[in-house]
C-alpha cells in the first residue's frame, strides 16, 4: 500500500509563464491625443458641455453625465502633482516580464487647465525634494523616437520656481 | 415566476477587427441603442450587468473599462464573467429580486488577444494545458466521440455550415454570411481532424446590450415586450475524460427545468424557432439532442429532413447562429436578442412568420460544459 | 415583493501564505465542506453556486467550469461573478440576488485566491488601462499611498494614527484560528516596519494570503429550519464609481462607500450608524482606510477618524466595534476576502464567532473595496425584514 502522507518539502508545483500577446486598439480620443504630442508636443483634453469638466486625456464621454463629448481643447505641458508615492518594492513588471527598477516615482499630476488626474513618472527619488502642490512639467521622448504611446512622455520634471 | 420581460435590443455589427473602437465604445454605443430601442432613458435604468472576460481583454478587472460607458457610474451595478446568457440570467434575477430594470452588456474583440492562449487557459494547468490544448483542438474531440457513437458523417456537419451561412445573409449584423456546398466545406483547409476551417466559427469583435424589465416598467417602454418564461442553467463534470462527450447531458437538465417553467411539455411543437450556439457545425445537432428536441444521434436527421430549414417545423439559428459571428461572451446575448427580436415580428428578412415562442441557447467552458437555455414568449 | 434571504451557514479555510499541500479546486473543497457542516446540510441541498476570484492570480480562465468537484456544482448551476476586490461582496450579493428571485431556495456563494501562484503585484497591475496606465502603474499600494498623503495632508494626521488600526487588527486577529496573521503588533514595530511606499509601510498594509470562503444563503421559511438563528440580509447596496484612477478626488474622501453605505442605511432604516451598528467588518486594506473610510461611512464626522479610533470607539469593546476577526490586515485571499467580511458579519449575528464573538450582535456591516476605488455594502440583522 502506498500512503497518502507527504513530506512538505516533497509537495511539487508547475511553473507556467507563457506570454499572453494582445493587441488593444487606442480608440478614436486616444489616437488624438498621441497624434498631437507626436506632432506638437502638447497635450490635448476635452470639455463636457453640461458639467464643464475638462478631462485629461480625453475621452468618449463623462459618466456622471453620460453625456459624449467632442469639444477638444489643447493643454499646456505642466501640470501640479495631487499626489505621489515613491516605490520601493520589488516587482515583475507584466509590461516587460522583468524587475521594474525601483525606487521610480509614480505621480497624480493635474494638468493645468484639467479636472482629472493624469498619471506618469516623476523623476524625482528624494523625499525631501519633492512635495504634494509643486509644479512639474513634461518631457518628451526625442520625436524620431516617438511611438505613439504613452512612453512618448519620457517623465515629469519639477520646475524650479 | 413574477412577469418580466425583454424590452431593450441592440447589438453592433460584427466584424473580424473594429480597429477604431475601444471595448469602451462598443459598451457606449450598445448601451446608448438599447435605451433608444426601448424608448427609456438612463434614469429608468436602476441597476446594470456588465459582462466581461479578463483573459479576453488582457486586463485583470476587466469590467472596470467599461462601467462608464455602460452608464453605471452611479447605479447598482454587478459583473458576470461568462456567456452573455448567464449574464443575462443575472440581470433576470436582480429584477425578480426586487430591482425595476436591468441592462446588461456584454463585449469582446477577439480581434486583440490571442484566442489560442485565452482559451488554452481553461484547461487544467497541472494536467492539461501544457499539452497545448484549447478550444478547437478540445472541440474537435468532441465532435470524434460524437461521430463515433452514432456513426455520423461529417457532411452531415457541414450541411449546418452551409444553412447557418447562408442564413448569415439574411442578418445585417452578420460577420461572415457565405455561399458554401457542402463540398466546400469539406474541401476546407482540415484544422482539427475532423474540424475543417469551415465548421469552425470566425473571431469576431462586438459588443450587444439587453434591457429586462419588470411588469410596471415594461408597460413604459415603447417596446412590444418579450416574456421571459423559463431559464435555467447547469454544469457538468470538468476533465474531458470525466464527460461523455457524445452526449449533451447538462444542457438536457437544464432544458428540461426551463421547459418545466414555461409550461412546455413537448418542445417540438411549442418552440416556433431556435437560437443556439453552434461555435463549430457539429454542435448544432449535439445541442437540438439535448435540448430535447429529438433522439440523441438524431440531430443531424433534422437538418436532413429540412426541419431545422427557415422553411421547416423548426427554425434553428436564421440568423447565421454563432457559425457566422461569433464575439465570445456576445454570442449568447446576440442568441437572446435574435429570438426577442423575432418574438417582436421585427427580424426583418430573417423573420419566421407568426413566431410566438422562441428559445435561445449559450455556453460555458469546454465543449459545452455548462449551458444556460432561455424561453421566451410574445404572451404574457 | 422579493422574499426573504438569510446566511445560514459560513466556512472558511485557515488561511496561510502558501498552501502547496492543496490545488485550488482542493483549497475550495475545503471551504465548502465546512459551510455545510456548519449548517448541517449535504451539497444535495444546494440548488446553485455562485464563484469569484481575480483570473490573472491564478491564469485559469472559465473558474466556474474549472472548479466544479471543489465547489459541488456538477449537475447544478454555477455562474461567475467576478468585480476586483469586490468580489466576494458581489458574489455574497449575487446569492442574495439568486434566492431573492424566488428561483433557488439554497445557494453557496464562494470566494477564493491562491495568492502564491502569481506575483500579485504583476498580476494586479494588469487590472490598469493598458494604453494609458500600465506603463507607470505599479500597483495597489502606490495607488493607496496617493489616497493616504492626500488624506494626511488634508486633516494633519500621522502615521502613528495609522499604525493604530494595525494594532487593534493585528491584536483582533489573536482571537481568530482562521486568520492568516496571528501574531499582535505594537505601534513601534509597524512605525519601524520597512517603508514601501511612502506613508505606506509593511505593516500598513496586508498580507497576501491563500484560503477560500463559503458562505451559505437560503430563503425565508426554509432559513428558519436550518439554523435557529440566521442572519438576514436587510440591504445590499454597490457603487463602482469610477472607471479611470485619473477621476478619482481624494479630497472628496471615498465617494463609492459614502453613496453605497447611504443607500444601504436607507434601505435597513439606519439614521445613526455608530449607534445603531453592533459591529462592522471592514475591508480595509491598508491601515490608512481605518481611518478614512469610517468617515465615509458616517461613524463620525470628517476628519475625525484618527481621534475616533485613538479612542476606542473602534476596539472590540467600543461603540462600534471594527475586525473583530482581525480584518484584512491579518488576512488576505483576494477573491475571499470581502465575502469573509459577510461571512464574519453573519458568524456575529448567528452568535457563533467563538473567541471573537461580541455580545448581543442585532446588527452588522459588511463592505467590500476593490477595483477603481469601488465599494460594495451588506446590512445584516437577527430580525426578519
Ligand atoms: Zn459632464
Amino acid at each position: 500500500m502506498v500512503s497518502t502522507e507527504l513530506g512538505y518539502d516533497q509537495l511539487l508545483s508547475i511553473a507556467f509563464s507563457v506570454p499572453m500577446p494582445y493587441e488593444w486598439s487606442v480608440g478614436v480620443y486616444g489616437s488624438l491625443f498621441f497624434h498631437e504630442i507626436m506632432n506638437h508636443n502638447r497635450f490635448l483634453g476635452v470639455r463636457c458641455p453640461d458639467c464643464n469638466k475638462v478631462y485629461m486625456p480625453p475621452r468618449r464621454l463623462c459618466g456622471p453625465c453620460f453625456k459624449e463629448l467632442d469639444e477638444l481643447v489643447v493643454l499646456p505641458n505642466e501640470g501640479t502633482i495631487e499626489a505621489f508615492s515613491i516605490v520601493n518594492y520589488p516587482f515583475v513588471d507584466p509590461n516587460t516580464g522583468e524587475q521594474r527598477p525601483i525606487p521610480y516615482t509614480y505621480g497624480y499630476i493635474r494638468i493645468d487647465g484639467a479636472d482629472t488626474i493624469f498619471s506618469h513618472i516623476i523623476n524625482e527619488t528624494d523625499t525631501r525634494l519633492i512635495q504634494v502642490g509643486m509644479k512639474v512639467k513634461a518631457v518628451f521622448r526625442e520625436k524620431e523616437l516617438m511611438q505613439g504611446n504613452v512612453q512618448d512622455i519620457k517623465h515629469f520634471e519639477i520646475v524650479n520656481p | 415566476m413574477d412577469h418580466i420581460a425583454i424590452v431593450g435590443v441592440a447589438q453592433t455589427g460584427y466584424e473580424a477587427k473594429i480597429r477604431n473602437k475601444t471595448n469602451y465604445d462598443l459598451v457606449y454605443e450598445v448601451t446608448k441603442g438599447v435605451l433608444d430601442d426601448a424608448g427609456l432613458s438612463l434614469a429608468d435604468i436602476d441597476n446594470i450587468v456588465t459582462v466581461s472576460n479578463d483573459f479576453m481583454d488582457g486586463r485583470t478587472i476587466s469590467s472596470m473599462a467599461v462601467g462608464e460607458a455602460a452608464g453605471g457610474h452611479d447605479k447598482n451595478i454587478s459583473t458576470v464573467e461568462g456567456d452573455g446568457t448567464f449574464g443575462a440570467f443575472y440581470g433576470a434575477m436582480r429584477v425578480l429580486g426586487g430591482f425595476n430594470t436591468t441592462l446588461v452588456v456584454a463585449h469582446s474583440k477577439g480581434s486583440e488577444g490571442s484566442l489560442k492562449h485565452i482559451t488554452n487557459a481553461m484547461f487544467d494547468p497541472v494536467y492539461h494545458r501544457l499539452i497545448g490544448i484549447e478550444a478547437i483542438s478540445a472541440s474537435a474531440i468532441q465532435a470524434n466521440s460524437y461521430m463515433d457513437r452514432f456513426g455520423l458523417s461529417e457532411e452531415s456537419f457541414a450541411m449546418v455550415s452551409v444553412k447557418n451561412h447562408q442564413n448569415g445573409f439574411n442578418n445585417p449584423y452578420a460577420h461572415m454570411p457565405l455561399n458554401l456546398t457542402v463540398e466546400d466545406v469539406m474541401k476546407s483547409a482540415r484544422i482539427a481532424d475532423p474540424l475543417k476551417l469551415l465548421d469552425c466559427s470566425p473571431v469576431s469583435d462586438g459588443a450587444a446590450a439587453i434591457i429586462i424589465a419588470n411588469e410596471e416598467y415594461s408597460r413604459r417602454a415603447k417596446t412590444r415586450p418579450v416574456w421571459i418564461k423559463g431559464i435555467a442553467h447547469c454544469v457538468e463534470e470538468y476533465f474531458l475524460g470525466d464527460r461523455d462527450l457524445a452526449v449533451a447531458k447538462s444542457l438536457r437538465q437544464a432544458s428540461r427545468k426551463a421547459y418545466e417553467m414555461a409550461g412546455i411539455s413537448r418542445p417540438v411543437d411549442s418552440i416556433d424557432v431556435v437560437e443556439l450556439y453552434d461555435a463549430f457545425s457539429y454542435m448544432e445537432p449535439l445541442w437540438l439532442e439535448g435540448l430535447g428536441f429529438c433522439e440523441e444521434g438524431r440531430g443531424p436527421g433534422m437538418l436532413k429532413d429540412g426541419i431545422t430549414l427557415m422553411s421547416g417545423k423548426l427554425p434553428v439559428n436564421p440568423s447565421g447562429g454563432v457559425l457566422s459571428s461569433h464575439a465570445l461572451l456576445v454570442a449568447g446575448l446576440a442568441r437572446i436578442i435574435e429570438a426577442t427580436l423575432q418574438l417582436r415580428g421585427e427580424a426583418g428578412s430573417r423573420q419566421i412568420p407568426e413566431a410566438k415562442t422562441a428559445l435561445a441557447h449559450g455556453i460555458n467552458g469546454p465543449c459545452g460544459q455548462s449551458h444556460c437555455v432561455w424561453v421566451l414568449s410574445s404572451e404574457q | 415583493m422579493p422574499g426573504s434571504v438569510a446566511i445560514v451557514g459560513v466556512g472558511q479555510t485557515d488561511h496561510r501564505s502558501h498552501r502547496p499541500d492543496v490545488n485550488g479546486r482542493e483549497m475550495i473543497y475545503e471551504a465548502v465542506q465546512r459551510a455545510l457542516l456548519d449548517c448541517e446540510l449535504s451539497i444535495n441541498h444546494i440548488d446553485a453556486i455562485i464563484i469569484g476570484n481575480m483570473d490573472h492570480f491564478e491564469s485559469i480562465n472559465y473558474v466556474d467550469t474549472w472548479s466544479v468537484e471543489g465547489s459541488g456544482a456538477i449537475m447544478k448551476p454555477i455562474m461567475k461573478v467576478s468585480t476586483g476586490g469586490t468580489t466576494g461582496a458581489s458574489v455574497a450579493i449575487a446569492a442574495y440576488y439568486h434566492v431573492a428571485s424566488g428561483l433557488f431556495d439554497r445557494v453557496l456563494a464562494i470566494g477564493w485566491e491562491k495568492n502564491s501562484e502569481s506575483d500579485t503585484t504583476g498580476a494586479i497591475i494588469t487590472c490598469s488601462d493598458p494604453v494609458w496606465d500600465r506603463f507607470s502603474y505599479s500597483g495597489a499600494i502606490p495607488s493607496l499611498a496617493t489616497e493616504a498623503s492626500a488624506y494626511m495632508n488634508q486633516y494633519g494626521v500621522t502615521q502613528e494614527d495609522a499604525a493604530r488600526v494595525t494594532v487593534r487588527d493585528r491584536g483582533n486577529a489573536v482571537n481568530n484560528p482562521h486568520a492568516h496573521l496571528r501574531k499582535p503588533v505594537s505601534i513601534h514595530e509597524v512605525l519601524a516596519s520597512p517603508m514601501l511606499a511612502y506613508p505606506i509601510k509593511l505593516l500598513d498594509i496586508c498580507p497576501r494570503s491563500d484560503g477560500a470562503a463559503a458562505v451559505i444563503f437560503a430563503s425565508d421559511g426554509i432559513a428558519q429550519r436550518i439554523t435557529p438563528r440566521p442572519a438576514w440580509i436587510k440591504a445590499c447596496s454597490v457603487r463602482h464609481t469610477y472607471t479611470w484612477f485619473g477621476d478619482v478626488d481624494y479630497k472628496q474622501g471615498l465617494v463609492s462607500l459614502q453613496r453605497a453605505s447611504a443607500e444601504a442605511y436607507l434601505r435597513a432604516g439606519i439614521k445613526s450608524p455608530a449607534d445603531e451598528l453592533d459591529v462592522a467588518e471592514l475591508y480595509l486594506p491598508y491601515s490608512y482606510a481605518g481611518l478614512k473610510w469610517i468617515e465615509d461611512l458616517g461613524f463620525c464626522a470628517r476628519g475625525e477618524g484618527a481621534g475616533f479610533v485613538e479612542d476606542g470607539h473602534t476596539d472590540i469593546a467600543g461603540k462600534i466595534p471594527v475586525n473583530p476577526s482581525g480584518g484584512v490586515l491579518s488576512a488576505n485571499c483576494i477573491g475571499a476576502t470581502a465575502l469573509l467580511r459577510v461571512g464574519e458579519a453573519a458568524l456575529q449575528v448567528m452568535g457563533k464567532a467563538g473567541p471573537r464573538q461580541i455580545p448581543d450582535v442585532k446588527q452588522a456591516l459588511a463592505t467590500g473595496f476593490g477595483g477603481c476605488f469601488w465599494s460594495d455594502v451588506l446590512i445584516l440583522g437577527s430580525g426578519r425584514p
